[in-house]
Order: structure tokens, then sequence, then C-alpha cells
């Protein structure tokens, strides 16, 4: 296993690899971000730092702007003013979406999004890490080495059975484990899932937390969610977003305590 | 052998392969071979016919490519293939030499006409056959290249890119109606004689050229299958369904879109090259926007995203056409309208929809 885990190392390109210089042990720095649509502020000097390997819940009210940070880190939004490093080199506000994909940061979005009229096989394939300009698509085959990547992470994700289905055919619950599966196949640094487990059943939501606590210390994962039994189920360190900013930091416990966020959330939750 | 193998799946595919070989046979023979008192004797006119409805197919086969599978609206289509239309009428016209009008011997007759004294620049070079056949595939796939590069950058999609792939080809056919163009104006290029010294107006080389319409036919599908079955083709499966989503896993959508429509643009240009000396004229015409509309019907009832059924749209929406505008020209449009309105109703998946099984084969 360590031996599989090893030789894939081997596959990611250099570039990338030197590029993100983790030294310091953080993966991820956002500092100062403000982000405004149309004089709103979405996001107000908002501050970030997520480590290696770390497993990290962003909790908050709607329209705190959780997706909007997401947007941020994966180049969908620029933002008004700030910076956002990946490790200590990777200025990504330099770069566009695909190249930020391929840096290594991955997203999940809200809405679940995956290719409904193509099979979970072929899902995976094409979140494959591996080169993908034009002409390697237009001649690309799958190696041995890859076709055992793709069922492994089937059976990570549990849709082994279901690998030639369409992604369409599947229920709400497993396509949001198929586009956590498509974030696997990229073999990222830095995972970024908004709200896993909306929509879920309580099965499913269990299955859920399973697949990302497993994910962690290989792994950096930055989880957005609403449901906080989900959330004190796999987190170690929450992060309180509240219009635009942070509003506390710290241990679920500590955080669940605090006066500040109670206010926040008076009425929303029990 | 590789055909076959690419189109083991493809029973509709395999169909349209056969059909072209049957008619790459047996059309010569029908019209060379058998005297013309016999059953069997097909007449030059329905060859030609034919061959238009071929060339027409191969338009239709280019826009599924970039619409059925890419999901990129194109209402401009008829734009690629006019301007290939127009390299090969070129290339016909300076054939003509001193047997027009006017006898002039390197100067159209419409120039002559216009007293122009002498060729414009962008008319050299169109005297050599092989020069005009570069034209016919680069001019159109520079415009396509340009016009995508800008439009897929900033974007652009759906139907304001609908909108603009419209625009453009209105523009053009305007821009192709002025005699200061050096296009013909209003009447375009007509009057061909011979093409690579063989008279264009005899059996063979319309036989000849109706063999060539199905060759390109036959590649061109062998060419756009091997795209989609490949993942380059689910690549841009991908970006119908959820450009996002592609671009978040690391593709560069625009690439793969700019891609995909240059080399559609290039199908349809050589599809209007082979058309013109069939028909034996082009004009602005052909850059009318309800042309480029008239390829998307064929190819929505057809049924977009099979390659086959584009093929098969464009033969029977065309035959209709010839049959109606012979007897009552004035109901064709509003049989036209309906028909879009009906495959789009109740034959979504258009009329080979109705043939295959639901859904796609899986492994
Ligand atoms: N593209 C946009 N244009 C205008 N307003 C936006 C846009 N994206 C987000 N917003 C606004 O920014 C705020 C934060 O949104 P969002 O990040 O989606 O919140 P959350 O994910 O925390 O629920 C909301 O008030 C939302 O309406
Ligand atoms: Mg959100």
């Amino acid at each position: 296993m360590n031996k599989l885990l090893g030789s894939r190392i081997d596959q990611i390109p250099d570039s990338v690899e030197a590029g993100v210089d983790t030294r310091h042990g953080q993966v991820l720095y956002l500092e100062n971000i403000n982000v405004s649509f149309d004089g709103f502020q979405a996001l107000k000097d908002l501050n970030l730092y997520i480590d290696e390997g770390e497993l990290r819940c962003i909790i908050g009210p709607n329209g705190a702007g959780k997706t909007t940070m997401m947007d941020v880190i994966t180049g969908k939004t620029r933002p008004d003013t700030g910076t956002v490093f990946f490790g200590q080199l990777v200025d990504l506000l330099k770069m566009d979406e695909p190249s930020i994909a391929q840096a290594g940061i991955c997203r999940k979005f809200q809405k679940p999004t995956v290719f409904e009229h193509q099979t979970v096989f072929n899902n995976l394939e094409l979140a494959m890490r591996t080169n993908k300009n034009v002409w390697s698509t237009l001649f690309a085959s799958l190696s041995g080495e890859q076709l055992d990547l793709i069922d492994e992470i089937l059976e990570t994700i549990g849709l082994v059975g279901q690998r030639n289905f369409l992604a369409g055919s599947l229920s709400h619950g497993q396509k949001q484990w198929l586009e956590i599966g498509m974030l696997l196949m990229q073999q990222p640094k830095l995972l970024l899932v908004d709200e896993p487990v909306a929509g879920m059943t309580h099965q499913e939501t269990e299955r859920t937390a399973e697949l990302l606590l497993a994910l962690e210390g290989k792994h950096s994962v930055v989880v957005v969610e609403h449901d906080m039994e989900f959330v004190r189920s796999i987190s170690r360190k929450v992060t309180v977003l509240h219009e635009g900013s942070v509003l506390v930091e710290g241990e679920m416990d500590q955080v669940q305590n605090d006066r500040r966020v109670a206010e926040v959330y008076l009425g929303t939750l029990c | 052998m590789f055909s076959m193998g690419l189109l083991k799946n493809d029973l509709g595919g395999r169909i349209i392969f056969y059909l072209l070989a049957a008619a790459a046979i047996l059309v010569p023979v029908c019209n060379l071979v058998v005297p013309e008192t016999s059953v069997f004797y097909l007449s030059s006119y329905t060859v030609t016919l034919v061959g238009k409805y071929l060339t027409y197919a191969l338009l239709a086969l280019a826009l599924d490519l970039v619409w059925g599978y890419c999901g990129i609206l194109s209402l401009g289509h008829g734009a690629f293939f006019a301007l290939g239309g127009y390299s090969m009428g070129m290339y016909l016209m300076r054939q003509i030499g001193e047997r027009g009008v006017y006898g002039h011997p390197i100067l159209p007759d419409f120039m002559v006409f216009l007293n122009w004294k002498e060729l414009p620049w962008y008319w050299y070079g169109f005297d050599q056959f092989w020069f005009a056949m570069l034209m016919v595939v680069l001019v159109p796939t520079l415009l396509a290249f340009v016009f995508g590069w800008l439009a897929f950058r900033s974007r652009v999609t759906g139907v304001y890119l609908a909108i603009i792939t419209q625009a453009l080809t209105y523009a053009l056919m305007l821009a192709f109606f002025l005699n200061e163009m050096g296009f013909g104006g209003n009447n375009g290029l007509t009057d061909f004689k011979d093409i690579l010294g063989f008279n264009i107006q005899s059996d063979a080389t319309r036989v000849v050229i109706f063999v060539l319409s199905c060759v390109a036919l036959a590649a061109a599908y062998l060419a756009c299958r091997y795209i989609v079955e490949s993942k380059l083709g689910r690549v841009v499966l991908a970006i119908r369904d959820a450009e996002d989503r592609t671009r978040f896993i690391g593709y560069r959508v625009e690439r793969f879109k700019l891609w995909i429509f240059v080399f559609s643009a290039a199908l349809a240009a050589i599809a209007g090259a082979l058309y013109v000396p069939q028909v034996g004229i082009i004009n602005p015409g052909e850059f009318a926007p309800l042309n480029s509309i008239e390829v998307v019907i064929w190819v929505a009832v057809g049924g977009r995203g099979t390659l086959y059924g584009a093929i098969a749209g464009a033969f029977l929406v065309n035959y209709s056409k010839t049959l109606l505008t012979g007897s009552l020209p004035e109901v064709w449009l509003f049989v036209l309208g309906s028909m879009f309105v009906l495959s789009t109703v109740f034959l979504p998946k258009g009329l080979v929809g109705l043939f295959s099984k639901d859904g796609k084969e899986d492994e």
C-alpha cells in the first residue's frame, strides 16, 4: 500500500510539487481579503490559514461568505484586495481556475455537479491527474496503474457497483460522493468541500463524515457545512464566518460556548 | 479494419458507411455505364442533386460536433461553408481564362465590367489548384480561430454566442454583396468552365466530384467518431453538461472549445468547396442567416449528438425541400418551421432517437 502511494507521488509533475513550499507547515494563506459585489461586501478583511494535513470546518449563517471564499481560493472570483498564497511561494491570484486545479487545489461545489451523461468510471477518468491539454486528451489511453487508481477510488467512495452507471442515475448522496471521488482522482494537496451533506440522509451523512476523516493527514481539507452535528463529528478546529470575516476560531467546544457565536446563530441552532 | 474498429459500437455509422460505399460504386455505374433507356439509369441531374445533399450532410456533421457534443450553438456555420465555397469558386473563375464574355486573359468578367485594370492582390495564387485548396481550409479556420478565441475567452455562451455567430454570417453576407469587395457582388461567382482541365459540365467530372463527396463525408465521419470516442470527446461532453466543473478539474475549457470549433469550421469549409463545382455557382446568399439556421434544423430533426443523426437529418430535410419547392414553394418555410418545432417537442433525440434504445451503450 505504501509502496503504491510512493509510486504515485512520482507521477506528480515536479514543477507543481516544487512550487508548493509548505515548510512552514501551512498550505494556504488568505490575508486581508475584501470582495464586494456592487457595493455589497461579501468578504471583509478575511484572514485564514490552513495547516498541512489539517481538516478544518468553516461554519456560518447563510450569506456569511463561505462560498465566496472558496471562489476566491479557486480563481473564480478576484478579490478587490488581499493576498492568497498556496504554500509559501505560489501566488494564487496570478493563476486561472485550471492552473489552480492542476496545482493541487480542488473543490466540490455546493450543488453537486457531476457529468450526468457519462458513466461513474468516466467521471473519475476525466478528473484524473494527468496531462490535460488538448492534444494529450485526443490521444490519451489508460495505463494499468491509472485503472487501478480509479478502482481504488471507486472503493473509497463506495461506488464499485455503480462503475458503469450513468452519473445522472445516481442518488443525491452518491453524486456527492462521486464528486468527492473526482477530487481525490486529482490527488490534490488541498480539498475544498462546500456543504457535502446538504440533503443527505442520516446514514449518508455518517458515511460522508467517515470519508472525510479518512482523508485527514493525507490531504488538507476545508469543509463548509451548516449541519452542526456533522461538524462536531468530524472537526478538530472550527472557523466561524460572519458577514464576510472570521468571528471566532478554535476547538469545537470553545466555539459552541462562545457568546458571539450564539448570537449570530440565535434561532438557527438548537 | 481501422474504420470498422471505430464503428464497432456504432450501428448508425456502419449503415451510413455501407450506403456511402454503395453510392460511390453504383452511382458511377448507373450514370456512366448503364444506357439511358434502362430503369437503372441515373440522370446527371440526380447525381448532382445527391452530391449536393452529401455536402450538406458534411456541413450538418460539422455542426453536430460543436453543437451536439460541445453545446456550442453556432448559427453561423453557413459562413464557413460559404467561405470554403468562395475559395473554390475563385479557383474555378481563374480557370475560365480567355473564355469569358469579355475575353480578358486574367480578369474575371465582373472585374472587367467594373472597369478594373488589375487583379486584386487577394486573387493572386488562386489559379493554382493546390493554393486554392489550401485557402479553402485556411481562410475559414483562421476566421473560426479568431472569432472563437475572442468569444470563448470572454466566456460568451448559449444564446449570446448563437446571436454573435448569426451576426458574423450576416456581416459577411453584406460585405460579399458589395461590388467593391471583388467577389462578384450580387451575382457571385459562376459560369465555371473546367476544373483541373476537365470540363465541369461533363458527366464524368460530375461523377468524380460525387465520389469525392462520398469519400470526404466518410472520412470526416470517421474523424468525428474518433474524436467523440476519445478522451477529448468526453472532455467536450463534460464542457457541454457542466462547464464550470470541467474548468475546476483542470481543463482549459476555452482551448477545447476553440479546437473543436476550428476543426468543425474546416469540415464545413470542405463541404462548401465540394458544393460549388456541383451547383455551379456561389453567391452571397450562401451567407444568409437563414441558411445557417436551416443547418441547425437538419441536425435537430435527425438527432443531435449522434453524428449519424445529423447526416440522416440533412438528407431527409433537403429531400423534402426538393420535393416541396418543386410543387408548393410558398409552404416550404412553414414546413421547415413545423419540422423543427415538432422534433424539439416530440422527438428531443431526433428521428434517430426513434430507432436507438434509450441511453448509451455501456461496456
Ligand atoms: N456573484 C455574486 N453577485 C452578487 N452577490 C453575490 C455573488 N456571489 C455571492 N453574493 C452575495 O455574497 C454574499 C455571500 O454569499 P455566499 O458566499 O454564497 O454565502 P454562503 O456560502 O456563506 O452562504 C451573499 O449575500 C450573496 O448574495
Ligand atoms: Mg454557500
